[in-house]
């Protein structure tokens, strides 16, 4: 039998597209959230350098808003690996940054001063293509200029399996190994290859209180004086929690989550995250400003 | 029959393209209510596939857009390419990873100068199959006659199918039609599920680009993706450039040991030998590697601005291999505009071990990039003997 499952080809493609940038690039980073894509990200890598150790760090833009839960997993996977992180915190504790209520959008400024700094000349981003219609146009290396801003104009026809990485001092390539998977491919792979991920991905009782029809946790962006209710809950995606609303499930394992989205009828982002619901254009706006 | 099928779009402007699709993804179910809430009539059905703040201010469609569906039978890949800014450009580059291509034509105008044009780059681009939507056909009275006279009007060098459907109305495309009774053959979506457009990389000459060297406790391993045929523990080998001949010592598919791998696999091999490998060597059965060479002839499409003229100096990228060249000839003409298509010979200042395009879409590719500011110029169908 020399047959390949579609698993398989996206989890060989993916390797194919890591290995290609550890082969082409001086400093590469991998965005490590500690979402599922960042998780399922790093997994691939691993397995592609196995023998050897991942030959490249990880870089957490931490929002200071991030679910307690998702830190703790970050810490632990990632111990023994070089991980750099960037503070949106510590920006607002300096004046830096405004202190706003909703810390999506402020990611951007921090994790291009941490690219520069860093000298990276890729990074790697979890980012579909089946994501959202800004990203449905995105190259799986997809050329940034030296202040980071995403011009669709500029982009390069992308051919075949051959990426061309070449790009001028102080400009960087982002790069996408799951650009071709689906929210469905994520949850099928974490299930059949067994990964671990934070628990809030999976059911359990919560306190939240509704803002413009998602469940939010309380938190200093909200919340205050407003009905806080219990429900079963998980996240379909784990970002800032100023942003990021919970779905009723109540799926407790991969399987199980793998079976609602499969019968869901609401895309991810337009279940979850508050950002992509200011604007038709919002993703569009905040990539062409530097954002993942 | 692959699990998951790549294929590109294709037609002229009005042909109804994005209509096709939205009908596809909205009829498959793989449009979600939060982006249906968008579509209030059928004529809308093309706003799912609207991309960025641009193309919707302008009412174009600027840039090739990759769609994803499911059906319990296969997983879609779609790269949908828009019809008339740069279409030859768009439909290179949807074309050049595509299985099979859905070309839409009018039923009122038939096969025109454009749709002739879209076929010929889509077996340029040696697409194995084509399907001929002919759409529209609401217009024409479901006419059969019309169809007929359509569907044999185009020469295809790979397999070609026609469907005649209504994007609008939503017949044959997921929907068996009402109206055309004549009609026996499957909606584009059975056939887009059933068809064995998915090459078989296995049955090729097996191909390792070096992508990267994996060195742990002073051993080293060879990382890449086969790009085709079958790799034993135990096979001989040759490694170019150089032609020194090896055997396989081991095998790892992504960190597992195994006795043999096969295409599109990503692997690592282990060498019995200690030669010189890095980025850009080829590993390949003693038997069937190919030859190295220095001067490639290669029908190119042309993607850039900026002309490719002879004299020209260049990067030409092969897999996993970048050399310079210099520009020898161009056929007919002396030089290529952006969209052009032509035949051209480079010198390159390295071996360079090709296949023909028409034994391998990714041994026998290459792009030409520029050496200065490093855009992609054309794009490479490498001719051998």
């Amino acid at each position: 039998m020399t047959t390949t499952t579609c698993l398989e080809a996206l989890e060989a493609e993916a390797a194919h597209i890591m290995r290609e940038t550890a082969g082409e690039f001086e400093r590469p980073v991998l965005l490590f959230s500690g979402g599922k894509d960042s998780i399922v990200m790093l997994h691939v890598a691993v397995k592609a350098f196995a023998p050897a150790p991942v030959p490249f760090p990880l870089l957490h833009v931490d929002t200071g808003h991030n679910f307690p839960e998702v830190i703790e997993f970050r810490d632990r996977v990632t111990a023994g690996l070089r991980l750099e992180v960037a503070s949106v915190q510590d920006y607002i504790d300096r004046g830096a940054l405004p202190d706003v209520p909703e810390r999506n959008g402020l990611q951007t400024t921090p994790l291009l001063d941490a690219i520069e700094t860093g000298g990276h000349d890729a990074v790697f981003g979890g980012g579909r293509r089946d994501e959202e219609k800004a990203r449905a146009k995105e190259r799986v290396f997809s050329l940034r200029d030296e202040f980071g801003g995403w011009d669709p104009r500029r982009q390069r026809p992308e051919l075949w399996n051959l990426y061309n990485g070449r790009h001028n001092p102080g400009e960087h390539v982002r790069v996408f190994p799951l650009s071709n998977w689906t929210e469905l491919d994520v949850w099928q792979y974490i299930a059949a290859e067994d990964i671990a991920l934070p628990s809030i991905y999976y059911a359990h009782e919560r306190e939240v209180f509704d803002r413009r029809g998602m469940w939010l946790c309380p938190g200093a962006w909200g919340g205050q004086g407003e009905r806080l209710v219990r429900r079963t809950v998980r996240y379909r995606t784990v970002g800032d929690m100023s942003c990021t609303g919970a779905v009723e499930s109540t799926a407790r394992t991969p399987g199980e989550v793998v079976e609602e989205i499969a019968a869901s009828r609401i895309t991810e982002r337009g279940a979850t995250r508050a950002d992509d619901r200011l604007a038709e254009a919002a993703m569009e706006d905040r990539k062409r400003e530097g954002y993942f | 029959m692959s699990a998951l099928l790549r294929l590109a779009t294709a037609g002229s402007v009005d042909d109804g393209k994005s209509t096709l699709v939205g009908r596809l993804l909205h009829d498959s179910k793989s449009v979600m209510a939060d982006q249906l809430e968008k579509i209030a009539s059928p004529s809308d059905l093309a706003l799912l596939t609207d991309g960025l703040r641009a193309e919707r201010e302008q009412g174009i469609t600027i840039d090739v857009a990759y769609r994803y569906f499911a059906t319990p039978r296969r997983r879609f890949v779609l790269a949908d390419t828009p019809g008339h800014v740069q279409y030859t450009r768009n439909m290179v580059t949807g074309a050049s990873t595509a299985e099979l291509v859905v070309l839409v034509v009018d039923a009122r105008r038939g096969v025109t100068e454009q749709t002739r044009r879209h076929a010929a780059v889509a077996g340029l681009l040696r697409v194995p199959s084509l399907v001929l939507a002919v759409n529209k056909m609401d217009l024409v009275g479901w006419s059969e006659e019309v169809f007929a006279s359509i569907a044999d009007d185009l020469d295809y060098p790979g397999e070609v199918t026609a469907i005649p459907i209504s994007a609008l109305t939503g017949d044959n495309v997921v929907t068996p039609s009402e109206h055309m009774d004549w009609y026996g053959g499957p909606t584009v979506l059975e056939f887009l599920e059933t068809a064995e457009a998915g090459e078989d990389l296995t049955g090729l000459p097996a191909r390792l680009p070096v992508q990267y060297v994996i060195k742990t406790r002073g051993r080293r391993a060879y990382a890449g993706q086969l790009t085709g045929g079958i790799l034993h523990v135990g096979e001989r080998v040759v490694v170019q450039p150089g032609g020194h001949s090896t055997t396989v010592a081991g095998i790892d598919v992504l960190g597992e040991p195994v006795a043999m791998a096969w295409a599109p696999q990503s692997i690592a091999v282990r060498l019995a030998d200690d030669l010189d490998v890095s980025r850009g060597a080829l590993i390949s059965p003693a038997a069937t590697a190919p030859e190295p060479t220095r001067e490639l002839r290669a029908t190119v499409c042309h993607l850039h601005e900026k002309a490719l003229t002879v004299g020209e100096k260049v990067l030409v990228k092969h897999t996993t291999r970048t050399v310079h060249a210099v520009v020898e000839h161009i056929g007919a003409g002396g030089s290529l505009g952006v969209n052009d298509i032509g035949d051209v010979v480079v010198r390159t200042s390295a071996d360079l071990a090709v296949d023909d395009y028409a034994d391998s879409r990714i041994t026998g590719a290459c792009l030409l990039i520029d050496p200065g500011d490093g855009a992609t110029r054309s794009a490479g169908m490498i001719s051998v003997g």
